[in-house]
């Protein structure tokens, strides 16, 4: 029924297999919009938040969603940017369309969620409006909201490039002139997520009388604001490598040459060591230098099984050390079950500093007199966290049935 | 330019309060929920959602009887003089908070707060509340509001103000008098209500008022002193235990 739209040359399921597919996640992001427009009509008490914990699920799930996000700007950043110096990186242009689709739907669903933590959502447009310069947040506002409009511009000319659309000859010039711009936008949405991966950092780093949130920095820039951006690029491209895969594992077919998920393995390999050398200062400077200096011990910290040192071990050695290890090794890429297996944990590992860095930061007691807080997110931010990742789904399921996501899908799989 | 490198008048609003006085009556707290229109939830059997400006903490030296020892500690907002900004204001993204370098208070503009907590995560003595429901009052409080005071929205954040609007109305009477506005004194509900008189207020760079004297008091030490955040809340006690509450690894 929807042959005309599927793209020339290729094959994709049959459309009642790929409805029920859609109506399945349909129902997922409705169950989300209801819980989310409750929280709007009714207000945040219905969630798990409280005077202790200002910023839980919510902030939790978008950092690390914009985390895994950057594979968009940092594969466009090497493919558009850098491949002219290192043609090593025109391999990446086998998979730019969907890193800019995995990028877009990162962005605008952390962004849809990002409305529900607000407690006032009517008034979030002040935040353009009184723009503190001091803030952090102001920061990744503006840089959240002008990159998450670069990657539309982005994901505009891979929708212009359906089949039936790209037939009316001005959407495919339009389509056409954007692709020539592409490098552009491109290299504006690098610019512009290198500052909100980093302002992300600063939101942490900033708070002085957080100890185990504070870091001293680089001018106005904490030190986190550096290890954001460095371990958002570490992890997005293993994040994109690891939708790919997915793709190919779900449709059954060769998507993109074996030398790609190569390539990325040795730049998240490469990345992922960078990281891991200044994280690993970074905590050593934190624990032995500056929480001491502010009668802390390390041990302080850390607390029980939902805040315990198990975190700081998981995500510094195993799913850090040990990825970056392996990547870098021709061995350990060679094997797709450890090459994916590796991506996998560095994603692990940059969803729980994300999740340290938000709930731990603000659960551990600053006053001596004070107590450990436990959170529990309420289903009011479980399911609209569940149905941005069914939105996210949606799209990409979407834009693989109906766009030429993979310029290298008919020759590896040709039709007979 | 004060020594911590922000500009500055000669006011500077502080409190000291005397721990050896306080009796945990909690008067300061019930006086600063009536002043401030603080509003009530129908159930407040959540203690991490119920608004409070006024926190009374309960301490004690964890040693078994008979060297058992306990205080209590009233916690209002600290109105931090941390360099250049408090821990909260900087971080407020759409600049709802701030400190008036003219006077030190910290204040918090309602109409304009967006809800989004940052400034509570960035306050280490969980001074700053959110209003997680619309607020109300049980039925004959709601005639008793202060006009003085504006209520608070739903969704949006609140704080001990050390009582800015009596401030206003020292400046106002001053200004009818043909005083000097800016040198009034004035005493927040807290202290007004204190039995004991445990809260000292006043202009901490006046040498002479009561509440600069208390500062320099051998007995008096801060919270959090260590983290730089300069409260302007003071607290006494002759007790080293209590003294010790006021840092980690002291």
């Amino acid at each position: 029924m929807d042959k005309a739209l599927i793209p020339d040359g290729v094959k994709r399921c049959p459309l009642p297999v790929f409805a029920l597919w859609v109506l399945l996640l349909t129902g997922v992001i409705g169950w989300g919009i209801w819980a989310g427009g409750m929280v709007l009509l009714q207000a945040l008490n219905l969630t798990g938040l409280n005077d202790y914990f200002g910023f839980g699920f919510y902030i939790t799930i978008d950092l690390a969603i914009i985390a895994l996000g950057a594979g968009a700007f940092f594969s466009g950043f090497l493919y558009y940017g850098l491949s002219r110096f290192f043609p090593a990186f025109k391999e990446l242009g086998k998979v730019i369309n969907l890193a800019v689709i995995v990028g877009f739907v990162c962005y605008t669903g952390a962004l849809a969620v990002l409305l529900l933590e607000i407690g006032q959502p009517l008034r979030g447009w002040f935040g353009y409006w009184h723009p503190n310069v001091h803030s952090m947040l102001t920061e990744v506002i503006f840089c959240i909201s002008c990159y998450a409009i670069v990657l539309t511009i982005e994901y505009v000319p891979i929708i212009l490039e359906n089949r039936k659309i790209n037939e009316v000859r001005e959407a495919h010039v339009f389509g056409h002139t954007l692709h020539e711009l592409m490098a552009i936008f491109a290299l504006t949405g690098t610019f512009l997520s290198f500052f909100h991966q980093g302002s992300l950092g600063g939101v942490a780093g900033v708070l002085f009388a957080r100890p185990f949130a504070f870091r001293t920095g680089f001018f106005i820039w904490p030190w986190t604001f550096f290890l954001f951006i460095l371990s958002a690029i570490s992890s997005g491209p293993a994040f994109t490598a690891l939708i790919c895969r997915t793709i190919e594992k779900v449709s059954g077919k060769q998507l993109v040459d074996r030398s790609v998920y190569d390539l990325f393995g040795k730049i998240v390999g490469v990345l992922l060591s960078i990281y891991m050398v200044f994280k690993i200062i970074d905590t050593l400077y934190w624990a032995l230098v500056l929480a001491p200096g502010f009668g802390f011990k390390l041990s302080d910290f850390y607390m029980g099984p939902v805040y315990g040192f198990w975190l700081l071990v998981a995500e510094i050695l195993i799913c850090g050390i040990i990825p970056a290890v392996v990547l870098l090794t021709p061995k350990g890429r060679s094997s797709n079950g450890i090459l994916f297996g590796m991506f996998f944990l560095d994603c692990i590992g940059v969803s729980i500093n994300r999740y340290v860095m938000t709930i731990q930061a603000i659960a551990s007691p600053v006053m001596p007199f004070d107590r450990w807080e436990i959170y529990v997110p309420s289903m009011y931010e479980w399911a609209p966290g569940i149905a941005m990742l069914a939105y996210c789904a949606l799209i990409i399921s979407l834009s693989y049935r109906y766009l030429p996501l993979f310029p290298r899908e008919r020759e590896l799989n040709p039709i007979r | 330019m004060s020594e911590h490198g922000h500009a500055q008048s000669g006011v500077l609003y502080g409190m000291a309060i005397d721990l050896d006085r306080c009796t945990g009556c909690t008067a300061c707290s019930v006086a600063c929920q009536a002043e401030n229109n603080i509003s009530f939830l129908p159930d407040e059997s959540n203690k991490v959602r119920s608004i409070t400006w006024m926190e009374i903490y309960w301490l004690h030296n964890g040693k078994d009887y008979p060297d058992y020892r306990f205080t209590y500690l009233p916690r209002p907002c600290m109105h931090c003089n941390a360099p250049h900004h408090s821990p909260c204001t900087f971080v407020c993204p759409v600049n709802a908070t701030r400190r008036d370098e003219t006077n030190g208070i910290v204040s918090h503009i309602y109409p304009r707060c967006i809800g989004c907590r940052y400034c509570m995560v960035a306050c280490p003595y969980h001074a700053r509340k959110f209003n997680w429901w619309d607020p109300s009052w049980p039925k004959p409080m709601e005639a008793m509001l202060s006009p003085e005071v504006s209520t608070r929205m739903r969704g949006v954040v609140e704080k001990c103000t050390f009582c800015h609007h009596r401030l206003l109305a020292a400046r106002a009477k001053a200004y009818l008098d043909g005083k000097d506005p800016n040198s009034v004194a004035y005493m927040p509900a807290c202290g007004d209500a204190c039995p004991t008189k445990a809260i000292a207020f006043g202009n901490l760079m006046d040498p002479n008022s009561e509440v600069a004297k208390l500062a320099k008091d051998p007995r008096a030490f801060r919270i959090l002193e260590r983290l730089h955040t300069e409260p302007k809340v003071y607290y006494l006690s002759k007790h080293q235990w209590v003294r010790n509450q006021a840092d980690r690894g002291l």
